[in-house]
């Protein structure tokens, strides 16, 4: 591990003052991916700002009757939350999907929707990465790719993107507040992630010492019907080969809305719009369902390792919206 | 990994652990894990894989499991850490540390420790009642040996006695 200098941050604006000169500067939260990362020398700070102690960790419900959620509540802590459980189950489930009990008590909010890539060759510094080392080259391409992304990927990179929070929150339109040397901002959650394109480095739109404070989660009534469903190679404790995130609202075997997103198959957390319009406005069927999963795998691009995503992801998404029907009757 | 000649700077760390101040001089770059086992002597505390996938290095920070291979000593200034060498009251075990000997839940011992500091926090939180909720609850400490099922019934007999 490359030497740092560490600093506990009283305030937010003490994290961006410390932050701002230096590009070499990391906000520590749960540290679950910045000190693995840093053990591999794939990350090397010079500077850690230790941001846990501000006061960041509130759920709280907003006038408009969104879900307010600072960015340093642990993952355990929102799983467990009885607003999230009621209303945006999916994001409940999602979050007690990934991870392990430690875990989900050490990473925070903030920290999971900036979690890096599990791709092999980004953590092994011998190894050429686009994403790590820019115009090294892409190693997964032809190489080891079980597990990379179908899904907005590109030449230079099919990293996939890790979290399962974060497809739950994609579905339901969150949107992310962020603090920086140029005040305040809110990102809609899908402008968030960058899909690696020509610059797989660049992973998020935040910029340099921007610091996440909070996601906020619009009021969604249908969404009290949802449902993350995650499948992988073992039963519990592993990385999804293909998630998905689904919510449901039907009258009278109609549906009149949805939100699909997918997980463990994209290079950022998958909205499928095209899966939502295939089930808007058409009977609650199981046809209909397999209608949206082809919709929804539409562009998929596979490779030598991971072309069975592509079915998967399909039965994944027809099983979960099946499921939440079964449920909701 | 530092070389030789690497000049390593050291900064006062003042950790709490089972009860106790204990102040020390680290390398910023210093985990959890190894401040317990390299700095003082904790050796319970197990190092496994030391990237957070094994659970061998659990212990409780305020009252909740954590990883010390993937938290830094200083950011975990300020709080009561407790070890397994903390569970133990005046020579009397834990009735977790008990029910892992009565049903037999570890081959080699290595995991043990960290599925023991796991298994006493689950106590307190919203896991289900079943042994299968038990399983996904304990699913981060792995054990290489395979003694998963005494593991279940040791945590079950403790959790049964817990409820009467």
């Amino acid at each position: 591990m490359h030497p740092f200098s560490f600093t506990t941050a009283e305030s937010a604006d003490a994290a961006l003052r410390l932050a701002a000169d230096d590009p070499t500067a990391r906000y520590l939260a749960g540290g679950t991916t910045l000190v693995d990362l840093m053990k591999l020398e794939v990350e090397q700070p010079t500077q850690l700002i230790d941001i846990t102690a501000l006061p960041l960790a509130e759920v709280t419900t907003l006038p408009t009757g969104a879900l307010r959620v600072g960015a340093m509540v642990r993952n355990s802590d929102l799983a467990h939350n009885e607003e999230v459980r009621r209303r945006y189950p999916m994001l409940s489930q999602a979050l007690l999907a990934g991870a392990s009990g430690q875990l989900r008590n050490m990473a925070t909010t903030g920290g999971n929707l900036l979690q890096r890539t599990r791709c092999p060759y980004f953590r092994d510094t011998a190894m050429p990465c686009n994403k790590r080392e820019p115009g090294t080259g892409c190693s997964a391409l032809h190489g080891e790719n079980r597990g990379h992304a179908i899904l907005g990927t590109s030449e230079a990179c099919i990293a996939t993107h890790p979290s399962d929070m974060a497809v739950a929150l994609v579905a339901l339109d969150a949107v992310v507040r962020a603090t920086g040397p140029r005040g305040e901002r809110a990102i809609p959650i899908a402008e968030l992630h960058r899909m690696p394109g020509d610059h797989p480095e660049i992973e998020t739109s935040l910029a340099q010492g921007e610091l996440i404070t909070a996601v906020e989660i619009p009021a969604l009534p249908f969404a009290a019907r949802s449902l993350y469903l995650k499948v992988r190679d073992r039963a519990s404790y592993a990385f999804a080969l293909a998630s998905a995130a689904v919510a449901i609202d039907v009258e009278s075997g109609t549906v009149r809305d949805a939100r699909v997103a997918l997980g463990g198959v994209g290079t950022v957390p998958w909205r499928s719009p095209a899966a939502e319009d295939a089930l808007r406005g058409r009977a609650a069927t199981v046809a209909t369902y397999r209608a949206a999963a082809e919709a929804a795998l539409a562009g998929a691009v596979p490779r030598q390792g991971n072309a069975f995503k592509i079915e998967l992801a399909r039965r994944t998404l027809v099983r979960a919206l099946t499921r939440l029907e079964a449920h909701a009757t | 990994m530092g070389t030789a000649t690497e000049q390593v700077v050291t900064v006062e760390v003042a950790l709490r652990i089972n009860g106790a101040a204990m102040p020390l001089a680290l390398d910023p770059r210093t985990t959890l894990l190894d401040a317990l086992r390299e700095h003082l002597r904790l050796t319970g505390t197990k190092k496994g894989c030391d990237h957070g996938q094994c659970g061998a290095c659990t212990v409780h920070v305020d009252g909740r499991r954590v990883l010390s291979c993937l938290t830094l000593a200083l950011a975990a200034q300020g709080k009561e850490i407790t070890t397994i060498e903390g569970l133990a009251q005046g020579g009397e075990l834990h009735p977790m540390q008990q029910a892992f000997l009565d049903h037999d839940g570890f081959q080699c011992g290595y995991c043990t420790p960290g599925q023991i500091m796991s298994a006493v926090a689950l106590l307190v939180e919203p896991c289900g009642p079943n042994d299968a909720d038990v399983r996904e609850c304990m699913s981060g400490n792995l054990c290489r040996c395979g003694a998963y099922a005494n593991i279940i019934a040791a945590i079950q007999d403790v959790r049964g006695e817990a409820k009467q």
